[in-house]
């Protein structure tokens, strides 16, 4: 029936909210204060603590993804098809940012705005098939049979990732780039930029978790408000 | 027939929503075994997604659901194999002839002897003459009579038919008629949904109307009262409403 | 009653059906072929192909217009159902899901097999690209494989949606990316190029559709119906 629990603001949630906010600001503070300027890349370098940690959340996104496509399909209860639903959307943004954070920083280092690489490819795709899952939510003639195809895509989509990565990686040690350009995360890190590094990570994952929780009651309240206004169409004459 | 176990159909508090719009609500339905039970309903209350629930097309919310005996929900499956279907849709293929449809559905229906079992559906319906026709050329009459015996050819014990007279010749609509009653007598259950009124009140052992989400059943047979459940006070004497 | 053979029967009436459907329709007889070498065609002269450049391009031009045509073959199959009704037919048939995925996607997968037969004599004749291989051979079919593997699944959800012809190439493309690369990589060693692709890419694309035809059979029994 009509449950408004996990519609409402929650505890829970101000002190996500509120964790995240500190922690977050702590970060940039971090980030553009105390991180040590690069000394081959210069400043443009911080944008990596930004980069990595919201390209990490978008892959923990489409795992979540993933888990809620399972279930929903398991147990069809709205609840798992909203936290596929809400994962997704908040997936696709931190890609696109992943994707747009990754030209910026390309562009001055490498002197391209683009490269073949197989993590840059990998979140390529992976963008295109999140817009795909969205894009099959709403064409589907009906909220239902929507959210059961875009549970499949969630699935196979995910499992085919890692695949994608994997072949991409095999086919640029056949095909090298023209430019190959110092890819400074998996190199020498010092502690200090390593220690900046998880410190973001946290804080991405709070503010993950936070937009995640929201768009959730969101979905949630907008599914009562369409089942109370048919609560007319149940009386009988 | 000694092996029908429960009751042709049986529905208790059939729930369904599209989205979040609800279509059919505290639903309760029963057909017995040897019996035709009529359906009507204005357009759009909702009797092709009940009769889709029945035949597995669709699945229903919350509700208790028993066709042929069957439980919808774990044994559905059964119910296929028990259950005959007439369908807006034509559900075959224009490209393939009569004996060919039929000839693949008889595969899939798993039937023994499908050479036997096809020639005498065709019969039947009295399609034997065009049998080798694509269906392509055949006209919308004889498609509805060939939905017909693909139906009733794995011999099922529930028939479920979705205005199955419409477009229909006399003379076909009068084989109609008898081939439901024949049906009948051997002890199964049909489901059929009708706008005809004459049509539905003359092969109706029951009769009911399905409104606001629900069946009301009538008690009598009578066209009139029918009439007056169906359209309600707005009606005008003086109007035909068939 | 569901006993192996029984089930093995039902495939092969799913899977006849379809074919018989297929040539007597006369549309994707005819129409997708001859789209495959329109696009080689188009190639030809988009890339300026000379003969010395023909090895190097070929394979590429290859596997794009088969993973074109694909598109085109998969599409049709469902769309044919959808208007006739035939699905909604099979659905309620007493046949587990299973069958009808696999019937679908065997079907698909021979008409794939033989346009891309057709490709491969379009590209010896147009472009002089003549392979003779065993190893090539079965490329073409394991690629094939995943190509019907997940497009039938795909195809059977984009049918369902606005935008259809849209839907599937954006479902399908980003993720058969692996075995198109593998496929590429392995036709260009067949014909001279760089060595151990066979070894490496036959595996991937050989996992790609073992994994694949365990879920997708699955995720289309699922989704298919409300």
């Amino acid at each position: 029936m009509l449950d408004f629990n996990s519609a409402k603001r929650s505890l829970f949630s101000y002190v996500l909210a509120g964790l995240a906010i500190v922690l977050m600001t702590f970060n940039l503070l971090l980030i553009f204060i105390v991180a040590p300027t690069d000394a081959v890349l210069g400043d443009i370098q911080r944008i990596f603590y930004i980069h990595v940690p919201i390209a990490v959340m978008s892959f923990l996104a489409f795992f979540v993804v993933c888990i809620g496509s399972i279930m929903y399909l398991i147990r069809r209860t709205s609840y798992w098809d909203r936290l596929a639903h809400s994962a997704a959307e908040v997936g696709v943004v931190f890609v696109t940012i992943t994707l747009l954070t990754g030209v910026v920083w390309a562009r001055p280092v490498w002197g391209v705005w683009w490269t073949w690489e197989p993590r840059l490819t990998t979140t390529l795709i992976l963008w295109l098939i999140y817009v795909a899952y969205l894009m099959v939510r709403s064409y589907a003639p009906n909220r239902s049979q929507g959210s059961l195809y875009a549970a499949a895509i969630g699935i196979v989509g995910f499992v085919d990732v890692p695949i994608v990565y994997y072949s991409v990686q095999w086919w640029r040690s056949i095909h090298p780039a023209a430019v190959v350009g110092p890819l400074a995360e998996s190199g020498s890190l010092e502690p200090i930029m390593r220690n900046i590094l998880l410190v973001s990570l946290v804080a991405f994952v709070l503010v993950f978790v936070w937009l995640l929780q929201q768009k959730m009651a969101i979905q949630k309240a907008s599914d009562l408000l369409i089942s109370i206004s048919h609560i007319s169409d149940r009386t009988r004459v | 027939m000694s092996d029908m176990i429960g009751k042709g159909i049986l529905v208790q508090g059939l729930c369904k929503s599209y989205g979040n719009k609800p279509v059919l609500w505290d639903l309760n339905l029963e057909v017995n075994w040897g019996e035709i039970l009529v359906l009507f309903g204005a357009n759009g209350a909702g009797k092709t997604t009940l009769l889709r629930i029945l035949s597995t097309q669709a699945r229903a919310d919350s509700g208790t659901i028993q066709v042929a005996g069957y439980n919808a929900k774990r044994q559905h499956q059964n119910i296929r194999q028990n259950v005959g279907v007439v369908a807006h849709q034509s559900l075959m293929y224009e490209d393939m002839t009569a004996r060919e449809n039929l000839m693949f559905y008889a595969k899939m229906y798993r039937i023994d002897d499908i050479k036997l079992s096809v020639e005498e559906v065709l019969v039947r319906v009295g399609l034997e003459s065009r049998a080798d026709d694509r269906l392509r050329t055949l006209s919308h009459g004889m498609k509805k009579r060939l939905a017909i015996a693909r139906a009733t050819l794995h011999d099922p014990k529930v028939l479920i038919l979705d205005e199955p007279e419409a477009g229909l010749d006399e003379v076909s609509t009068v084989n109609l008629g008898n081939l439901l009653y024949e049906w009948v007598q051997k002890g199964k259950a049909v489901l059929m949904t009708t706008h005809n009124i004459d049509i539905g009140t003359n092969w109706a052992n029951r009769v009911a109307i399905l409104s606001n989400g629900a069946i009301n059943e009538i008690d009598s047979i009578k066209v009139e009262d029918i009439k007056r459940k169906l359209y309600g006070n707005s009606m005008r004497p003086d109007v035909n409403y068939d | 009653m569901l006993t192996m053979t029984n089930n093995f029967h039902v495939f092969a009436a799913i899977l006849s059906k379809d074919i018989l459907l297929d040539f007597r329709g006369r549309d994707i007889i005819f129409s997708v072929p001859i789209f495959g070498i329109l696009l080689i065609l188009l190639f030809n002269f988009a890339l300026d192909v000379t003969p010395d450049m023909v090895d190097d391009l070929a394979p590429g031009i290859l596997w794009v217009s088969f993973a074109f045509s694909g598109v085109l073959t998969m599409n049709r199959s469902f769309v044919r159902e959808k208007e006739q009704g035939g699905l909604e037919g099979l659905l309620i048939s007493p046949i587990s899901r299973d069958i009808i995925f696999f019937g679908k996607a065997a079907s698909n997968f021979l008409f794939m097999i033989l346009v891309e037969f057709v490709l491969l004599l379009a590209l010896a004749v147009m472009l002089g690209f003549l392979v003779t291989s065993w190893v090539l051979v079965l490329t073409i079919v394991l690629t094939t494989i995943g190509f019907a593997t997940l497009g039938t699944l795909f195809s059977a959800i984009a049918v369902e949606t606005r935008s259809r012809e849209v839907m599937l190439p954006v479902l399908f493309f980003p993720l058969i990316i692996p075995i198109l690369i593998g496929a590429v990589e392995v036709t260009s060693e067949v014909i001279g190029g760089t060595s151990g692709a066979v070894a490496r890419w036959l595996p991937l694309i050989g996992i790609f559709d073992a994994l694949f035809l365990i879920i997708c059979p699955w995720l289309f029994s699922a989704i298919i119906q409300e």
